[in-house]
């Protein structure tokens, strides 16, 4: 469950305010972010994994607060139990595909690489239909493709939750249906919960909630949208 | 700590083209002082060894490295020639053995020494294949000299003339080669050796031609007074030295006026030796004693005088390199931004990151070094070689 109480952001350079009295999505639903640009959909993203910290108020996930931990401990907290899906699907390029996938197990103490981890991984990328390019290097994959082992990589560490910052939006009808199809079967199977910001309101009949960012933020001037650092 | 090894791999295999500049800008940082410094050594002991084992030079007087470069080493401009009489004036002194160096000529091969059979000894270089020399026109062969020429006993050398358009210079000297000599890592293993007269006879101071006083040369004398006969030109002057033909070579003039290069003296003992050198300190003598040790470490002197400037441009060079390398580093990280903003956002520990790019770093320098140590030792190994090569070139 998220739940955001009286919550206060303000970048430390710019004009941008995000001011949420009050937000909550429940276990297990699924919801879409939209809103204009500069509206702070991005930014509450990142204040509902830990990446960001509020200058006030309350930010809980799945019954930890957040806002009260420490960097390490949200650091730890967001790679065991958030997945994270990016718009530019951030995948590294000097990486192949499995190692691409298996990403979260090597870059923290908290969580150790292990056969398990390998397998899970080979499972996912067969799933997302990736099993035959697991050596291949990911700049050699198509968008798709790209996108698909990017969710994989969010996947790998079962998250209870799942935000994803426009993840269709670089893709064909095609990829954009299959790349849902793939979050919302987790969403199901694992009961995980789905925060995803999208500028497609064609896809919103697939989500349980829609939520407007103007409106979540009261501060969001509506007639002149200041810019989003 | 595995994880961050292989994530630092991928990335330097990655970028291969980045990965090897920066090891070579490395190895070159580390190895372009170390191995100079190696070859410096290596040189110098290849130049003292020589030295050492010569306890003294004789030559006319001028330039003592001149003499010592050449006399022993077979490099360097051939220095004004000294007559052989001061090897008559070394013996008869009774102090030292005289050894005659006539080093003036050469073959395709390597150089021409002229010399006597006490060299042999004295450098203790032995035959590896064939025999010493016993005949006039014959030669021994250094064994690098043997191997340039696939040379063997029973095989032809040819000196070289002096000057193509020089018809009245000297004629080349058809040599047979009847010994090839065991390695022994000097200038020696470069040489043709033969004996002195030999290169006297190249030089054209003694010639062997048809017999004048035979009844069928009559044709061919234009007059004859005494014991000189003049003959025309149709006489057969030859150009290789045979069983046959050697009885009649001989020699115009005083052999005591015989060019020679330098005369190496080994004393029978230090005082000897320091009763011999006084000999030859007179403002009137025409010629001087060296002690070649002496001459090389004064030449080394020089030289490592020059390694330490070049060493020490060596270290602001690599000084300069290593801030590029840096700036590349810090570049670099500007590039990857993302990948690493990426890595920070779904929970990577900002230590494991940096030990990450650290090892990087680590992994360049550290194949930097390991490369420049191979390349050291590589120097080291074949530092003997590439010091002698560095003596040939000089």
């Amino acid at each position: 469950m998220i739940a955001i109480e009286d919550v206060q952001f303000r970048y430390s350079e710019g004009e941008f305010r995000l001011t949420i009295p009050r937000f909550s999505v429940p276990d297990g639903a699924t919801a879409a972010l939209v809103g204009p640009s500069g509206s702070g959909k991005t930014t509450l993203l990142n204040l509902v994994a830990g990446i960001l910290v509020p200058n006030a108020g309350h930010v809980v996930v799945n019954d930890l607060e957040l806002s009260a931990q420490s960097d390490s401990s949200r650091r730890d907290f967001r790679i065991r139990n958030i997945g994270l899906v990016f718009q530019e699907f951030e995948l590294l390029d000097h990486l192949n595909v499995l190692d691409n996938i298996l990403l979260p197990c090597r870059i923290t103490p908290c969580v150790t690489l292990d056969a398990c981890h390998r397998e899970r991984a080979m499972a996912l990328a067969d799933e997302v239909g990736v099993k035959d390019q697991l050596r291949r290097c990911v700049r050699r994959l198509s968008q798709g493709e790209r996108q698909r082992v990017a969710v994989c990589r969010a996947l790998l560490l079962r998250p209870q939750l799942l935000l994803c910052d426009e993840p269709t939006g670089n893709l064909d009808p095609a990829n954009k249906s299959q790349v849902l199809d793939i979050l919302f079967d987790y969403v199901r199977s694992s009961g995980a919960t789905l925060l995803a910001v999208t500028h497609d309101y064609g896809l919103l009949d697939r989500f349980d909630e829609t939520l407007d960012a103007g409106v979540v933020n009261s501060t969001m001037p509506l007639a002149s949208p200041a810019s989003e650092p | 700590m595995n994880d961050v090894i292989y994530l630092a791999w991928r990335h330097l295999a990655y970028h291969k083209l980045k990965t090897i500049v920066l090891t070579a800008s490395m190895a070159a940082i580390v190895y372009l002082p170390l191995g100079l410094n190696i070859l410096l050594n290596r040189t110098a002991i290849e130049l003292r060894t020589r030295a050492t084992a010569t306890p003294l030079l004789v030559g006319l007087k001028g330039s003592p490295t001149e003499l010592v470069l050449r006399a022993l080493y077979f490099e360097s401009d051939s220095p004004e020639p000294m007559a052989y009489g001061q090897v008559e004036r070394i013996a008869e002194s009774e102090l030292a053995t005289a050894i005659p160096i006539h080093s003036r000529f050469e073959t395709r091969y390597g150089p021409i020494i002229g010399t006597t059979l006490e060299y042999f000894q004295f450098r203790e270089l032995e035959i590896a294949d064939g025999r010493q020399l016993t005949m006039l026109g014959e030669c021994v062969v250094g064994c690098e000299a043997a191997e340039a020429g696939s040379l063997s006993p029973g095989d032809y050398v040819v000196s070289s003339t002096d000057n193509l358009f020089d018809i009245a210079g000297v004629y080349p000297l058809k040599m047979k080669v009847v010994g090839v000599l065991r390695p022994s890592d000097s200038p020696d293993d470069r040489a043709v050796f033969v004996d002195v007269k030999t290169a006297w006879i190249i030089e054209g101071l003694g010639h062997g031609h048809q017999d004048l006083s035979r009844p069928g040369a009559a044709e061919r004398v234009l007059r004859k007074s005494g014991d000189t006969i003049v003959a025309n030109a149709s006489v057969v002057k030859y150009n290789e030295i045979t069983p046959e033909n050697v009885d009649s070579f001989h020699f115009h003039g005083s052999q005591a006026d015989f060019p020679l290069t330098a005369i190496i003296a080994a004393p029978k003992n230090h005082k000897s030796s320091v009763l011999l050198q006084g000999r030859f300190l007179g403002d009137e003598e025409r010629v001087q004693i060296v002690r070649p040790a002496i001459v090389i470490d004064k030449l080394l002197g020089t030289v490592f005088s020059v390694g330490r400037y070049a060493s020490a441009a060596a270290v602001l060079v690599a000084l300069s390199t290593l801030a590029t390398m840096a700036l590349v580093f810090v570049l670099s990280l500007q590039l990857r931004r993302r990948e690493l903003e990426t890595m920070a956002k779904i929970g990577g520990a900002p230590l494991r990151i940096a030990t990450i790019l650290g090892a990087e770093i680590v992994g360049v320098l550290g194949l930097g070094a390991l490369l420049a140590v191979l390349l050291a030792l590589a120097t080291s190994s074949f530092g003997a070689t590439a010091a002698r090569l560095l003596i040939q070139l000089s």
